[in-house]
């Protein structure tokens, strides 16, 4: 059943949401960073040549049996910890029966009716720049986490010879095992009631907590492009005040914070406009498309496949100590809102500049920069400004730079003392991750210091008066604004080793005396 | 020579090679000869590894020559149910569908086995994947039974309990899920143990109804049964069902064969209707044997055991539906139908079609209806508390009596193709040894005379606790020694099916 005829009839977002209220839910994949599987020795490492991290239980060789890694339970405890669940005294694996060729057992082991983690909750906030598009002010929600569940991941199908890479049109297609067997966690919300137009925003804001929470635990590497964390997005309407719940449709292949926003956005206009026609939505899983940002129907809920679960007979009954349980809720780190919140508080910054930190992945890096001695200011302006530049040009993390945020502190207290300006300060970083060694190897290596000695520099002053006689003159008759021009000269005579305000005073102090 | 070293028994095979006075070279050699000479008439075995048992006997030959201390079993030959992965053996488990595949690992029993020094004869044939009672479901043809060629073996474990049998081997290995050890012991005559479910491991083990499979010991005498299940059981981390305990002492008891003091108890349910009056008869004489040795015998009524085989019928094919998914041509053996233009999931159906046979597709059809969205609860739910019902009877009974006693099955060996049109006639052998498998408790068979009627073996079933195996050897050899000691000589010597 498709429903692609009603796919291209959308109706403008603000009118959708002023008539109708959405509902969503997600249901988030993460991919933990346990050192080898859920069920076998294999290592549960990303990527690696195809079909290399196998043995006959994460292959599913007939007579092998799954023992289940005591690490990948713990971690997912300190996952439903952290969420504020409970955690059940006994529970078990289910089998989920289906066939598909990247299965090696056509059954995933999961958890079905006796999860390991119930009942829990995230406070998500919206700051002020991200409620602002939809026209309102900050908000927080707190949403409801229904279940975390722990399962085996599957292995990968690669469609080759097809235009699209799907399996539509493909003349065969390649099955890769490594990823079989890695231990997964599920986290799925409860229905988040009452977002109104924030709704986009608001599963936005959930996954990035989420995303930030996952890694601050230690658990993942929360990498949405590498499919360590997938978020599936539910999402219904009904009208406006009516208080019921409408037919949901589940979204897929959601790769990136952004992609859930529009995807959000998206199912909102494209529902609004199915309903506006008098047509039923179908519950049914779509697929997103990152380069179209629309989303296209795929399998039909409504003909689901059932998945025959039943008690795993080759483990057995899950019954984590409750010792175990509060040592594991005693290790928690402190979780990254309150975190926030204490270090916006200390550095004195503001909601907005907490957000720039956090978007750009910078919040560990500035403030082992501050604990190394630099100035809160200091530490976010170098890191959010050169350093991202920087490693946004060569498309790495700021995490990856060949730079420690002892080294960023060391070169925020040159310039501080005057050794350093600004411009020199940028030719020690570049010199620093060209592996030229510390700040201060650099400026010995490079022989950057500010010239601030009157003498040494009133030749090279003189020398600019006497190239630029028009701008001198304006000078001298009290139009100092062009003075620029002058330093500007002297900076490059010095190869901007000069102490550009020690320049512009001593020009000015040649051409305005008497 | 020859023919004198395949009459004795494993522990005589293994002291002889200990002491000296005969090489394992030559014991494997005898057992490789007389799986020449009768293989066309019992088809016992579907592989015989004849290199890799000479191989392994000479590596025992050459342990012994340098000196090292020999094990209980070491240099002593054994036939290996064709549900064990063997990483230089072919296993398909009686199946099309795994038609020469060869695992790239073995099983923890196979290691153990070759650890011990037991040289492995070869693979023996089974029911497809263990679903059957006489080896007539092998998609390689039946087996059959050497007191009577023309009768079934039993199964699922028939070619192990026919090499044992025929003197092929000392020594058989099977599994259990239903009564596949019990049930084929008893028909052939020899012994059969089902070990407490989780004393044995099941890594390697293809599985059929994982939490009912239970690999155990096929022998001529109750104590070689008992070297074997040592030499087989203990721990396996690979295996999360695995008991973590202290193995029974069950050689020990073995060789005590002391029933006095102890008390047994019969289960009314299993000695009225529908047994057959010779299978009564000698159960009956065996009851009064144990009382006449000086164990007190009660009647101990097991309500529940009447629900059992229902029960088993919906749980073994439940899981047996999941389990045996993982056979879709995608990564080994058979596949049907891949010409470059059927999709995957057409290959899969075509290779499940062609590559199972009719027992095994009509338990996956069995076992995908009762998991069902809808009927999940009438059928395996309701089953799971029958089973607990069972599990309950035997612990109610076990606080009265020491162990339990029934006959093993309710007929002898039958003719070959009665019963392949009526699977409700097959599954009824396994009417008495299902209750066991269902409460993962120990049961052992053991034989306790001909029929009068036919003349062929019957098995008695000594039941004990989880854990408490040994029991069931202290009755078992009590039984044989005295039915020896009053015969004259082992009861196979009746066998004429290859004279």
């Amino acid at each position: 059943m498709s429903s692609t005829s009603t796919a291209t009839r959308l109706v403008a977002y603000d009118e959708a949401v002023s008539r109708y209220d959405p509902l969503i839910g997600l249901e988030t994949h993460v991919e933990l960073s346990t050192r080898t599987k859920l069920f076998c020795g294999c290592p549960a490492t990303f990527g690696g040549e195809p079909n290399t991290h196998l043995c006959p239980v994460c292959l599913g060789l007939p007579g092998s049996l799954p023992v289940p890694n005591r690490a990948a339970i713990e971690y997912t405890i300190r996952i439903g910890l952290a969420l504020n669940c409970s955690i059940a005294e006994w529970c078990r694996f289910a089998r989920k029966n289906y066939f598909y060729p990247d299965m090696p057992k056509n059954f995933q082991i999961s958890q079905y009716d006796e999860p390991l983690c119930t009942d829990g909750w995230l406070d998500v906030t919206l700051d002020e720049a991200e409620a602002a598009p939809y026209g309102t002010g900050p908000h927080t929600f707190r949403v409801g986490i229904e279940r975390v569940h722990l399962e085996e991941d599957t292995g990968k199908s690669q469609h080759m010879g097809g235009a699209t890479g799907r399996i539509h049109g493909a003349d065969y297609s390649l099955v890769d095992y490594n990823r079989a067997g890695i231990p997964l966690v599920e986290i799925v919300t409860k229905p988040v009631e009452g977002t109104g137009q924030l709704a986009p925003a608001a599963a936005h804001a959930y996954v990035k907590e989420l995303r930030d929470l996952l890694r601050a635990l230690g658990v993942s590497d929360v990498r949405m492009e590498e499919g360590s964390l997938r978020s599936d997005v539910n999402t219904s309407l009904s009208p406006r005040g009516s208080g019921r719940w409408g037919t949901r449709t589940e979204t897929k292949n959601v790769n990136s914070l952004r992609s859930v926003e529009r995807a959000v956005q998206y199912e909102i206009e494209r529902q609004a406009a199915v309903l506006d026609a008098g047509e039923r939505v179908i519950q049914e899983t779509r697929h997103f498309h990152e380069d179209s940002g629309i989303t296209t129907a795929g399998r039909s809920k409504e003909e689901a496949q059932d998945y025959r679960y039943f008690p795993e007979p080759d483990l057995v009954p899950l019954a984590p100590p409750r010792d175990w349980v509060e040592q594991i809720r005693a290790s928690l780190p402190e979780l990254p809102a309150i975190r926030r919140a204490r270090l916006q508080e200390a550095w004195g910054i503001t909601a907005a500049e907490m957000t720039d930190i956090r978007n750009a992945g910078a919040l560990d890096l500035v403030e082992q920069t501050i604990a190394a001695g630099a100035t809160p200011a200091d530490a976010r302006k170098w890191w959010l400004n050169e350093l991202a530049r920087r490693a946004n040009d060569t498309g790495t993390e700021l995490t990856s730079l060949p730079i420690t945020p002892a080294d960023v502190a060391r070169i925020a207290a040159l310039v501080g003392s005057g050794a350093l300006n600004d411009k020199l300060a940028r030719q020690v970083i570049e010199g620093v991750l060209a592996g030229e060694g510390s700040p201060d190897e650099v400026v010995a290596g490079r022989g950057l210091a500010v010239v601030s000695d009157d003498a040494a520099l009133a030749a090279a002053v003189d020398e600019a008066i006497a190239a630029n006689p028009d701008v001198a003159d304006k000078i001298r008759v009290g139009k100092v604004a062009a003075v620029g021009a002058l330093v500007g000269a002297v900076m490059k005579a010095t190869r901007e080793q000069a102490d550009a305000s020690r320049v512009r005073e001593l020009i000015l102090a040649r051409l305005t005396q008497s | 020579m020859d023919t004198e070293l395949t009459r004795l028994t494993a522990a005589e095979i293994a002291a002889a090679i200990r002491g000296g006075e005969v090489s394992a070279a030559q014991v494997t050699g005898a057992h490789l000869a007389r799986i020449e000479a009768v293989e066309p008439r019992v088809r016992a075995f579907l592989h015989v590894a004849a290199d890799q048992a000479r191989a392994a006997a000479a590596a025992v030959d050459q342990r012994r020559a340098a000196g090292d201390q020999l094990g209980p079993l070491a240099g002593v030959p054994l036939a290996l149910k064709d549900v064990f992965t063997t990483i230089d053996m072919p296993t398909t488990c009686g199946s099309a569908i795994l038609d020469g595949w060869c695992p790239p690992y073995d099983a923890t029993i196979t290691r153990r086995l070759r650890d011990a020094g037991v040289v492995i004869l070869g693979k023996t044939n089974m029911d497809e994947f263990a679903m059957g009672s006489s080896t007539e479901n092998s998609a390689f043809g039946p087996s059959h039974n050497p007191w009577d060629l023309g009768r079934v073996p039993g199964g699922s474990s028939g070619g192990s309990a026919a090499a044992v049998a025929a003197y092929e081997a000392p020594l058989g290995i099977g599994t259990d899920t239903g009564g596949s050890i019990r049930q084929p012991g008893a028909v052939c005559g020899v012994v059969g143990v089902k070990p407490t479910y989780g004393g044995n491991s099941r890594y390697g083990v293809v599985a059929f109804a994982s939490s009912l499979d239970t690999p155990g010991p096929l022998a001529r005498t109750v104590l070689d049964a008992a070297l074997l299940h040592e030499v087989m059981s203990g721990h396996d981390p690979c295996d999360a069902t695995s008991v973590d305990a202290p193995v029974p002492p069950v050689v020990a008891a073995a060789r005590q064969a002391d029933v006095s003091g102890m008390t047994i108890g019969v289960v009314p349910e299993f000695t009225g209707d529908g047994v057959q009056a010779g299978v009564l008869a000698r159960f009956t004489e065996a009851v009064e044997l144990l009382e006449s040795l000086g164990a007190k015998v009660t009647e101990v009524s097991c309500p529940h055991f009447s629900y059992a085989l229902p029960a088993y019928y919906l749980i073994a094919p439940s899981e047996a539906s999941s389990n045996l998914a993982r056979f879709d041509a995608m990564r080994y053996g058979l596949r049907v139908g891949d010409d470059g233009t059927r999709s995957a999931e057409e290959v899969m159906a075509l290779t499940r079609a062609r590559g199972f046979g009719a027992e095994v597709k009509r338990r996956i059809m069995l076992g995908t209806y009762a998991l069902s969205s809808g009927y999940y609860d009438a059928y395996y739910g309701k089953a799971q508390q029958v089973r607990t019902l069972v599990i309950r009877d035997f612990e109610a009974a076990f606080e009265r009596v020491d162990v339990l006693v029934s006959p093993t099955t309710p007929t002898t060996a039958f003719p070959l193709g009665e019963r392949v049109d009526d699977p409700m006639a097959m599954y009824l052998a396994d009417l008495f040894t299902i209750p066991s498998d269902l409460a993962g408790n120990a049961a052992l068979s053991v034989p306790c005379g001909l029929a009068p009627e036919d003349g062929l073996p019957v098995g008695l079933q000594i039941m004990a606790p989880v854990l408490a195996d040994d029991r069931m050897y202290r009755v078992g050899a009590a039984v044989e020694a005295a039915l020896d000691a009053r015969r004259g000589y082992p009861l196979l010597n009746d066998a004429k099916g290859l004279a």
